[in-house]
């Protein structure tokens, strides 16, 4: 097997004397879909955050491409090409969709590959190329997180952190979105890591599953495994 | 959602006024117009007024100088600062130790002026940076203070007493010491702060720190160095102040600790926000009715103050976000 794109090695988060992570260890390959499942407060937001440094680890590393980033600065991760999608998807509501857009190649100097880009985001999302000149907040949840992962896509990352892209939208929206994830994944490569409560959703769509539990790892394996197990489909995807 | 695009309702008469006024000047043509007649006016004010309007006048140009620098860091970057006066002061003393003591000349005094600005921006910029809202506006609070009992208890600054003998600049062979000399030198940097200041706003800079007001953490997560921006935000809000600290020093050519207390700070947070933060237009708004209101209402004695007081808490409590915003905001967030 190729060596992992991200690896988490023993990674342990505290806040303060709470520890929120304690060891963990995820390996996510070239061009997969890796869901990390569990309940609330298992650990999954702040998995992300550390890989993205939002937070700082208190111990452990996360591998990038064979280069340790457990202490680099949020920037720094995401100019080596991992780009995290917020929980709450953190749209910017007072500006329009173009200049959130625009945010997403902020790191990009040129002028040219940004247009090329943005052209691509809304030749994949055309509801945002409708609404490109409304604020972000006038968006309805569906199509804000639609503009979430379409900025976050604007960077071109090597790697997609998304975090609960399904919270609060409605079932069918949950699909269409699960889609466009897919979608990624298989037209540009793109490796994703997916943080999902919705464990039905997230385990149709991914290759491999961890599952959380009070920030430890319980359970690993293929998406379809988990989706057999017994324990999983009592805890987390209802009968 | 649906009921999310609906129009912010125009509620008060006020604000309709202020609306369609506003709307009249999105028009370009009657913008640059008013703006050319304005600035028209400005330039043949001098002859025409007396030394008490050009003495007002110039005090504007100064505010506007001052505001637009406090503007970067408050509008621009959305960090809330309260100790401005201190980084003013800096630029003030700076000028006013090397020209009254050393006897150095006052334009060479101005890049030393802007260094110790910077250094004081990154004295300030550094232990804060992890500091967001309320506890960011203490520690400036606190270094405004601070900065003002060190001045008054050192021996090079003069102590309570302060500096005397600032030695006035010399402009091409022109010593500058008429009121109307000033009046069109504060005028000229009110000129360049403007467009400074909007250069900024359209830079890559500019867009970064606004990102980095709406939201730190996503600016973060899209790859915006928010320590960086956030450093530039406090050195570059501080070397506007200093430059305009360093000519007021040589127009009064003596200065104390008194000039550069906490309400002078206030005085400038008033002028930004009541116009309306990171606004150009705002800010400069802002500072006009800071400036001339209480002066125009002179005639009234000791109620001036009151009126000036009623009036800013009825623009506050049905203009919150300023009289003159950056952008209309959404009413119900989410």
């Amino acid at each position: 097997m190729s060596q992992p794109v991200l690896s988490l090695n023993n990674l342990e988060t505290r806040y303060g004397q709470i520890y929120a992570l304690r060891g963990i260890n995820i390996e996510v390959k070239e061009s997969e879909i890796v869901a990390l499942l569990g309940a609330n407060g298992a650990g999954k937001s702040t998995t992300l955050k550390t890989i993205s440094s939002l937070i700082q680890a208190s111990s452990g590393s996360v591998i990038f491409q064979g280069q340790d980033i457990t202490y680099d600065q949020p920037h720094a991760i995401v100019e080596k090409g991992v780009i995290h999608v917020p929980e709450g998807r953190m749209i910017f509501k007072e500006l329009t969709v173009k200049e959130n857009l625009e945010l997403g190649s902020f790191t990009l100097q040129d002028n040219v590959e940004r247009k090329k880009r943005m052209k691509r985001a809304f030749e994949m999302f055309p509801r945002l190329e409708e609404r490109q000149q409304q604020m972000g907040g006038f968006l309805s949840g569906g199509e804000q997180q639609m503009l979430a992962i379409a900025r976050a896509l604007m960077t071109e990352p090597k790697l997609l952190l998304l975090d609960e892209p399904s919270m609060g939208l409605a079932p069918i929206i949950v699909n269409n979105i699960m889609d466009i994830i897919r979608q990624i994944n298989k037209e540009q490569g793109t490796t994703i890591l997916l943080v999902e409560q919705n464990a039905k959703a997230a385990l149709k769509l991914a290759h491999r599953g961890y599952v959380l539990e009070t920030g430890e790892i319980v359970m690993e394996g293929n998406a379809d495994e988990l989706s057999k197990d017994e324990s999983i489909v009592k805890a987390y995807l209802g009968e | 959602m649906a009921e999310n695009k609906k129009k912010p309702k125009l509620t008060t008469p006020l604000e309709s006024i202020i609306e369609s006024l506003f709307r009249f000047f999105d028009n370009k043509v009657y913008r640059y117009t008013a703006l050319f007649a304005a600035s028209g006016f400005l330039l043949i004010l001098p002859s025409l007024s007396s030394r008490f309007t050009q003495e007002i006048m110039t005090n504007l140009f100064f505010y506007v100088v001052v505001c637009l620098g406090l503007n970067i860091i408050i509008g621009y970057a959305g960090l809330l600062h309260l100790g401005y006066a201190a980084f003013f002061a800096v630029g003030a003393y700076t000028t006013g130790i090397m020209s009254s003591r050393f006897g150095i000349d006052f334009w060479l005094t101005l890049p030393f002026s802007v260094v110790a600005a910077v250094l004081a921006g990154l004295a300030i910029g550094f232990p804060t940076l992890r500091l967001r809202g309320d506890y960011l506006a203490i520690v400036t609070l606190g270094f405004g203070e601070i900065t003002r009992l060190t001045i008054r208890n050192l021996d090079i600054t003069g102590g309570a007493v302060g500096l005397i003998g600032i030695q006035r600049p010399v402009f091409f062979g022109i010593t500058l010491n008429q009121i109307s000399h000033f009046y069109y030198m504060f005028f000229i940097l009110a000129i360049l702060a403007i467009f400074v200041s909007y250069r900024l706003h359209d830079s890559r800079m500019g867009r970064a720190w606004e990102y980095i007001r709406e939201d730190e953490d996503a600016a973060a997560a899209m790859g915006i160095n928010v320590t960086t921006s956030r450093l530039y935000a406090f050195i570059i809000g501080s070397s506007f102040g200093a430059v305009a600290g360093s000519f007021f020093a040589a127009k009064m050519t003596a200065i104390s600790p008194d000039s550069f207390m906490f309400i002078h700070s206030v005085m400038f947070l008033m002028a930004v926000v009541l116009g309306g933060m990171g606004k150009i237009p705002g800010v400069v708004l802002g500072c006009i009715i800071v400036v001339l209101i209480p002066e125009i209402s002179r005639d009234i004695g000791q109620y001036r103050l009151l009126i000036f007081a009623f009036m800013l808490l009825i623009i506050m409590l049905y203009r919150p976000q300023g009289i003159w915003p950056d952008r209309p905001t959404i009413s119900a967030k989410e």
